[in-house]
This record gives C-alpha cells, structure tokens and sequence, in this order.
C-alpha cells in the first residue's frame, strides 16, 4: 500500500517507454513483419447478404501462377467459433451478411492473392432478409440461424441471452413520482477505425505447433480460442504462442479472436508456410465488427423535490449476422443503469438481436456510452419538468463515498460531486444560468464506470514476474498488452518506486504467451490498476528478498533495511549502504548462490453478477463529469465546441502525462461518436468504407479539452489509482446533446447529432416553417 | 494472363534519407511500397493506401506527400525523407521527434511517423507557426488515439525552440551525392 513517504516516480509525467521507437519509426506493427516463405493471405467476401450457397468454383483461382492455396468451407472441418459459436472460418450452407467469409487464398504476394480471390466463383440463392432488429423479433420473421450452437431449433431472432436486472419495485416507485419522463434514444454503428488495420501471421513448426503474431488485446484467451480451433483440425493438444507486436490501436475492436485469424491458420497449416494476413482501409471498414448499435427506451421519476425515484430502461443491441463477446456489454452498460446517481428502483432489460447487419462488438467504454447517452439525456428532460437547474438536479442525487447501490455495488471514494463541480465551475455555470447568449448553450454529463477492473469472465487476474540481474536491473513479465496507452511506462514507473530502483533500470518484457505468465486482457480500463498492484505485490516480494539477502553481508537486521535509489541501507544509520548490484553479484558469484526472482498473481476482489446480475463487479469505481459550450448556428446546423471540461477521478494519476492523453483522446473518440460518425448500412451493405465518407475527426476539430483530476486515493488501487481508459468517451454524447438543447431547445435522441437533424429539428420547433 | 507474365520493370534512381538507390519497380508502384518492400523502410505506414490518412507521408525534395499515392516512378532523381533519416546525424532524436516524446504525442504511435513528417515540412516552411497553422498543417494526418491535442503542443513547442536546427535532407536543392 501507499507508503508514507513521498513518490518519487509514481505522479511523475515521465514519457513513454516506446515513444522513442515509434516515433524513429523504428517499432515493428504486423504490417512490418516479414518471413522468410511468406505467404500472403486473402479472403472472398459474400456479395450476397443472405443467400444459400449453391455452388463454389475456385478453380481458375487455384490456376493461377503464384496461389499456393484455396480454401472454402468444404474443405475444412466444420469447427464452430466465436463467443456464441455461431460462425464459421469460411462459411458453409449460407451467408448472413455482406462481409461473409466464403473462400480465402494464399499466394506468394498479395496481388496474386487478390487476383485468385477475384477468379472465384460463388453462386448463392438469395433469402429474404432482415436488418431491423425490432422487425426480426416479430414472429415469421427470416431466421438468420435456423439452430443454435448446439444444433436445437432456435424459433426466434433473439439470442439466448437474457439480460434481466431488477432492483427495488420500480412499478412503485413510478407511482410515487412527482415528474415522469419517458423517451426513446438510438445510438448506431461506430467503427474503431484503428490508424493499423488488423492483421496477423499465422506459422506451424514441424510439430504442428502455432505461432500467432498477433495484435490482439487477450492473448491468453485467444490462445484458448485457437487451441480449440486446433484440435477441430486434428491438431489436438498442440502448443498455441501468441506473439504479441506493437499494436495500432486497440479501443475493444480485439477483444475477440476474429474470422480472419482463423482463416490465416487454415491457410499456414494448409501450405505449411508462414501466412500474413492483413486487411487493406477498405476490408477494416467491411469486415470488422463496429460498436453495437442500440435502441433504448427509457423512462425515469423524481419526487418533489427532485429525488430519483425509478428507472427503468428497455434495450435493444442490433447483434448483426453473429455474435461477439459485445453480447455481453449489458452487463457493464448495468453500471450506469443502476448506479449513475442515486436510484433506489431499477430495472433493465436487453435482448440481442440477430440481423442480416455486419456483426458488431464492444468498442471502448463496453456499451457504457451507448446507456449513459439516454440516462443523461432523461436527466436534463427530468430535470427541466421538475424546474430544477439540472447541475442542481445531479448534484442532489449525486453518489456518495460508502454507498452500496441497487446493484450491490459497494462504492469506496468517489469523487462524482467534486468532478460536476469542478466542471460547473470552470464552464462558468452559474453565470451562464443569469445571462445566457444566444444559440449559446451548456451541457453537462455524468459518469460511472468499472474502475479497478471487472469480473466479466471468471478470472480477473493478472500475472507478473520479476527479475533482477547482476547490475541491479529489474526485468517484469507480465500478462498486460500495450495498445498504446502506456502500461510499460505506468508498470516501470511502479516497480521503481516500490523496490527501490529508477525507472529507466526497468525492463517490460510483453507480448509472448509462452515467457508471460497469464492475464485476461487488456480491456475494461483495467490494465494499470491490475498490473500495478500485481507490480505492487511481486515488487515487495523482490525486496524482501533482496533485503535479506543484503541483511548478512551487510551485518544487519534485514527487518532494519531499505532499499531506495538502487542502494540498500540500514533504516537507523543510512550511512551504512550497499549498493544494489554489489549484494546481488555477491548472491550469484557465490558457492551454492541464489537468483532473486518474484512473482505475483493479482486477481482484484471484484464479484462475478449473481444469477439476478447483482454483485460488486468491480472493487473501484470511477467517476467523471464532462461539461461543454456550445454555439449552434441555427441557419446551417453545424455544432462548434467553445469549451470542454472533462473531470475525472482517477483515483491518483499515476502519470499526469499519459493519462491526459487518455483523457483527450477519448474526448474526441466521444465527441466523434457524438457528433460525426456513423457507418451507414444500407440493407446490411457499408457505404462508406473509407476515411472521406467515415468522418473520424481531425486536427482541425481538436478540442480544447481543459481536465480536472480528482484523486481520492481508492485503497483498491495502485498507490490509490483507478482506471481511466475508457471513462472519457463515456458521457461526451449526452453533454453535447444537452447543450444543444440549452442552445435552440432542439433534444436530439439518435447520434450522430447531425447539422440535418438539428435543422429539422429547429424547423418543427418553428411549427414546420422555416 | 496470370499475374507473374505481365511484369514489366522499371530502373528508379533516387536519394532516400542522403543515400542514393537503385531499385526495380513497375510502373504502378507507389512510392510507399517501394520504400517499405524494396527498401526496407518500414516506418512511413500505410494507413489507408488511399490518400486520406497521412500515415505515410514522406518529404520529397522537402515537400511532404502521401506516399502511398505517389508513383514511384515520379521519384526519380529527387530526395526523399522518411523518418529514418530525421534523427541527428549520432542516432539522437530529432528536436522535434523528442518533442513528440517529452509531450505524450504518441500513443499506439501508427500516426506518428506521418505526423512527424507533416510537421517537419510544416517547420521548414513556418518556423514559428501559430496553432492554428498547426492544425492546418496536421489536417492530412489521422490519429485516433491522441485527440491532437499533445501533437499540437509538440509541434508548437518545436516550433519555438527551433532557431536554426538544420534538419538532414529535407531542405530542397541541398547538394545531391
Ligand atoms: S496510407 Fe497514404 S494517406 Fe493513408
Ligand atoms: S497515436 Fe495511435 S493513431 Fe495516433
């Protein structure tokens, strides 16, 4: 735990470990990595968005000069895959969607695999389709799976996925409300849009052993996922390593293994060679899964005196053709539902949804931006038909430290009312309030999410091992990735501290499943919160051991020795010193001598949600509030961002440096979500499949983001740190919305929040007339 | 036809990062792949391939380009610059690569060599450039980690400490090996 003394690098706005490499050019992404015999994969896509599969002709592919291989789904074992094990590498039967895998080619370059893919033939009979999910849970509606992963009938659309959670009598509490409000919201499809599109290299030794160099962000779930893959090709027992390189952007799009990794080991274990597989702008666009898309319907009370009395949230996810693990985002979009603010009656449920759509997965914040922009929508409009202020109206209902929340979250610091007062006061609130401008507007939104991890999968663990040489330098292995965020640094910068070494004495070894021990993945903003207490655990553990190792040579108590700036000391008189590498050279030149390693398994004391999907999910919780100003020009509709205010508690920065980028970037990826981006499908095809169409924003569009951190020091955490990966996109959307609504009185229920819709939303205002 | 009968192959001549190449290239190979597949110089990415993302700029003859859209072939003669060749000359960062460093411009860093090379040109043109110059010149260069706001910082606070820090080859018309 946080010693009394002062840090001495954890705090510190110390760059990045990597940022040297990346910015000499010098780190490899999978798009660098070349072997020798490497094969290029490429994959047919379906043109056909439901259809049968009649016929497949592959045969002037497999002609072509250059092809090595051509696969379709009669040449495969039939090995199910996916979350759900709904799909296939290359499908058999049908497709359910335009991205559908239905052929893949490997060729001595990717031209030549192109070309194949083009020779190939398909001929499908078309099915009647379906892509609105309300429309696909009616009954006669086309199935998109006749059975379900275990070959019963499946009768409807909806997946066998109940998410069902009731807190109090929410029926009672509606009758006990003073002011209801009930709306509808939409949020669409967003696509991460990773600067690295995706790829990976697929190798076989003689053996039949894997090696996957890979971007993922669950390497050892992938490991898992491709060993079973394995063993349907006959491969059963042999060894998966996933070799991890630099990644270009994570943001949730590689939570799941995908379609084309699977592809890319049938074709290396098909050619024995070494295959890459890497998607051009184009295919990232068509055939990786964006956000899910929801619908939600919600309503929500408060007494008299503004105090929540219910709410109660109906929704539904568009899944699309399959499913991924963004299935499971209800159980963190509960987070919000139950928790934001205080609500003593709760209920949400959320059915998924099979269509003929491009199936969709989680993407930064795991559904929590999708629910908070209708809680905090509803909560300006219940606001306003209570008559009250709404930064009063949240603060009157605002979370407190110690609370226990209707989901049975037990909350420990939270700095919720000190983040919307910080953001009030830096907007200039109150002064707003007496004189507003005019098409000026304010809005704010609030935040909760998982903060030091969540039990989403059984295990929450991370591993972690230390090591330290002759000269003093410490070496950890851990399970983390690094998508870019800064996990080395935040590990180095841990590990220094509580040994006692400097930063730059430490090495993060990363990104091989077969050196690094275990670690669930690198998702719900918990990287640095596990990692460092993991780091944490296993550095005491190395100190201990170094300390007595010292305590004899040195001819003291080792119970009376530190460790601090690489050399160790005696507490009483700290004249009396050794230097690190001294003691430890003395350990390993030595008869019958000793190597100093330790190591730690940090699995946080979160909650699995019961069978009612109650339970502590997470042993932290952060907070947040964004505020903005906003100008709409009522002639054109366009949106400028005058001010942005993002508050957050994080617990402790960790490193002020890299978590302000946290905050920024996801300030603009929230902002993008608001008020741009959309990936268009019209019946199930992508129309806009490249960066002029797909507007993700631009240095031109760069916020003036001012952050506030708040740091309540949460004893869960690293030295009192909460996660803060994704917290910023969370309530960007519902903040941009109400100050559009404080602006020209237009409320805008379906993002993007386009110039479009706020005309027609200005011209109904009007009564129609222009 | 397959693929491998109808390749025809041109000799390019031209001055990467101070040192002369010859390389074979067909006539539709774009600069991009020529400096990453026949040069081996991986660090401009292909983010697009499209001209929309500026992961792959380069200088040639000082100007910056996208070069995943320029032909190779029109590369002739000229010096290119690709982040490989932006360190001083004893393998330290640039002023302004370290500045990308020091003010938390890089994230998963696959933006990052363009953004850098963008922002060189920019500073050879506009030493002491006002934000919003800035923004402009960075306008061609998608980043979805950062939000912008530390490469801004970056770029302005290179921009103010830079007063005559001669970059190699990126000045146009500098003497030809
Ligand atoms: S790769 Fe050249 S602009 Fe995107
Ligand atoms: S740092 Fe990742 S795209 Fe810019």
């Amino acid at each position: 735990m946080t010693r009394d003394r002062e840090l001495r690098y954890v705090g510190r706005p110390i760059p990045k470990m990597d940022a040297a490499q990346k910015v000499a050019g010098r780190a490899q992404y999978i798009q660098d990595l070349k072997k020798p015999g490497m094969l290029h994969g490429a994959i047919k896509y379906s043109d056909q968005v439901h259809a049968r599969i009649l016929s497949i002709d592959a045969s002037r592919a497999r002609k072509l000069p250059g092809v090595k291989a051509v696969l379709t789904g009669d040449d495969i074992p039939l090995i199910p895959i996916g979350f759900m094990k709904d799909n296939l590498a290359l499908k058999k039967g049908k497709v359910r969607q335009y991205r559908d895998e239905v052929a893949a080619v490997a060729a001595i370059n990717s031209e030549i695999a192109r070309e194949a893919v083009d020779l190939i033939q398909v001929e499908y009979e078309p099915l009647p389709a379906v892509f609105d999910p309300e429309e696909a849970l009616l009954p006669g509606a086309p199935l998109i799976h006749e059975t379900d992963a275990k070959g019963g009938p499946n009768k409807s659309n909806r997946l066998k996925l109940p998410w069902n959670l009731v807190c109090g009598d929410v029926d009672a509490g509606r009758a006990a409300s003073t002011h209801v409000v009930e709306d509808r919201f939409s949020t669409t499809w967003v696509a991460h849009c990773c600067l690295g599109a995706s790829g990976c290299l697929a190798e076989f030794d003689l053996s039949g052993n894997l090696t996957m160099h890979s971007i993922t962000q669950i390497p050892y779930l992938a490991q898992n996922d491709f060993g079973a893959f394995l063993a349907g090709l006959g491969l059963e027992g042999k060894n998966v390593r996933i070799l991890s390189t630099t990644i270009g952007g994570g943001f949730g799009s590689k939570l799941d293994t995908h379609v084309y990794e699977f592809i890319a080991i049938l074709l290396a274990h098909k050619t024995n060679k070494p295959v890459r597989m890497i998607f051009s702008r184009e295919e990232e666009f068509l055939a990786q899964a964006p956000r899910q898309p929801t619908r939600i319907r919600i309503a929500q009370g408060c007494d008299q005196y503004g105090r929540l009395t219910f709410r109660d949230v109906d929704m539904i996810l568009d899944n699309g053709a399959y499913t991924s693990w963004g299935a499971t985002t209800p159980s963190v979009m509960m987070v919000p539902i139950s928790s934001l603010y205080r609500v003593p009656n709760v209920r949400y449920k959320a059915t998924c949804v099979y269509t003929n759509n491009l199936y969709s997965q989680a993407m930064r914040g795991y559904g929590n931006p999708q629910a908070t922009f209708a809680i905090e929508s509803i909560t300006d409009q219940l606001a306003e038909a209570a008559g009250i202020d709404p930064l009063e109206f949240r603060l009157l209902n605002v979370n407190q430290p110690g609370e226990i929340t209707p989901q049975r979250f037990r909350v420990t610091t939270c700095g919720l009312r000190e983040c919307i007062e910080g953001v009030a006061d830096k907007l200039g609130w109150a002064e707003h309030r007496k004189n507003p401008k005019k098409a000026r507007g304010f809005g704010l939104g609030s935040l909760i999410h998982v903060g030091g991890g969540a039990r989403v999968y059984k295990s929450d663990g991370h591993g972690m091992i230390m090591r330290v040489d002759d000269f003093g330098k410490v070496t950890v292995i851990t399970g983390g990735v690094e998508i870019g965020q800064g996990l080395e640094t935040i590990i180095a910068q841990v590990t220094a501290e509580c040994v006692g070494v400097l930063p730059e004495d430490i090495t993060v070894v990363k990104g091989d499943t077969s050196i690094c021990p275990w670690d669930v993945g690198t998702h719900a903003s918990r990287a640095a919160f596990v990692s460092g207490n993991a780091a944490l655990a296993a550095g005491a553990k190395l100190k201990r051991k170094i300390l007595e190792l010292a305590g004899p040579m040195m001819r003291v108590d080792p119970k009376d020795l530190d460790l601090r700036d690489r050399m160790v000391f005696s507490t009483y008189d700290p004249e009396e010193a050794m230097p690190l590498d001294k003691v430890l050279r003395k350990a390993h030149f030595t008869a019958q001598g000793t190597v100093l390693t330790a190591e730690h398994f940090y699995d946080p004391p979160n909650e699995m949600l019961d069978k009612e999907f109650k339970g502590n999910l997470s042993c932290s919780y952060a907070y947040g509030a964004t505020g903005v100003e906003v100008e709409v020009d009522e002639e054109t509709g366009q949106v400028e961002i005058l001010k942005y205010i993002a508050a957050h508690d994080v617990g402790r920065a960790l490193n002020p440096l890299l978590l302000k980028g946290q905050v920024y970037g996801a300030a603009l990826m929230g902002t993008g979500m608001a008020l741009t981006e959309q990936l268009v499908l019209k019946d199930g095809k992508v129309q806009n499949d490249n960066f002029l169409d797909y507007k993700i924003l631009t240095a031109l569009d760069a916020l003036p983001v001012e952050p506030i951190l708040v740091e309540p020091v949460d004893e869960a955490g690293p030295y009192g740190a909460k996660g803060v990966g994704e917290p910023g996109c969370v309530p960007v959307a519902p903040a941009i919305a109400n100050a559009i609504y404080d602006a020209v009185g237009v409320r805008i229920r379906d993002l993007p929040i386009t110039p479009e819709k706020i005309l027609a939303g200005l011209k109904k205002k009007r009564g129609g007339t222009l | 036809m397959g693929y491998l009968e109808k390749i025809v192959k041109h000799v390019l001549e031209f001055t990467v990062n101070g040192e002369p190449v010859t390389v074979l290239v067909q006539p539709h190979e774009m600069l991009l792949a020529v400096l990453r597949d026949h040069l081996g110089l991986t660090g401009a990415k292909e983010g697009c391939g499209l001209g929309e993302c500026g992961a792959c700029t380069v200088l040639v003859d000082g100007v910056s380009v996208n070069s995943c859209l320029f032909p190779a072939l029109e590369a002739e003669g000229a010096l290119v610059t690709t982040i490989e060749g932006l360190m001083v000359d004893d393998g330290r960062l640039s002023p302004l690569q370290q500045a990308f460093v020091d003010h938390g411009a890089v994230q998963c860093g696959f933006c990052t060599p363009g953004m850098v090379m963008s922002a060189e040109a920019l500073l050879a043109e506009t030493p002491h450039p006002t934000e919003k110059q800035v923004r402009a010149g960075l306008a061609g260069n998608l980043c979805r980690c950062t939000g912008y706001n530390q490469i801004i910082e970056a770029v302005l606070a290179a921009g103010e400490s830079s007063d005559s820090n001669p970059k190699p080859g990126n000045e146009p018309g500098k003497e030809r090996p």
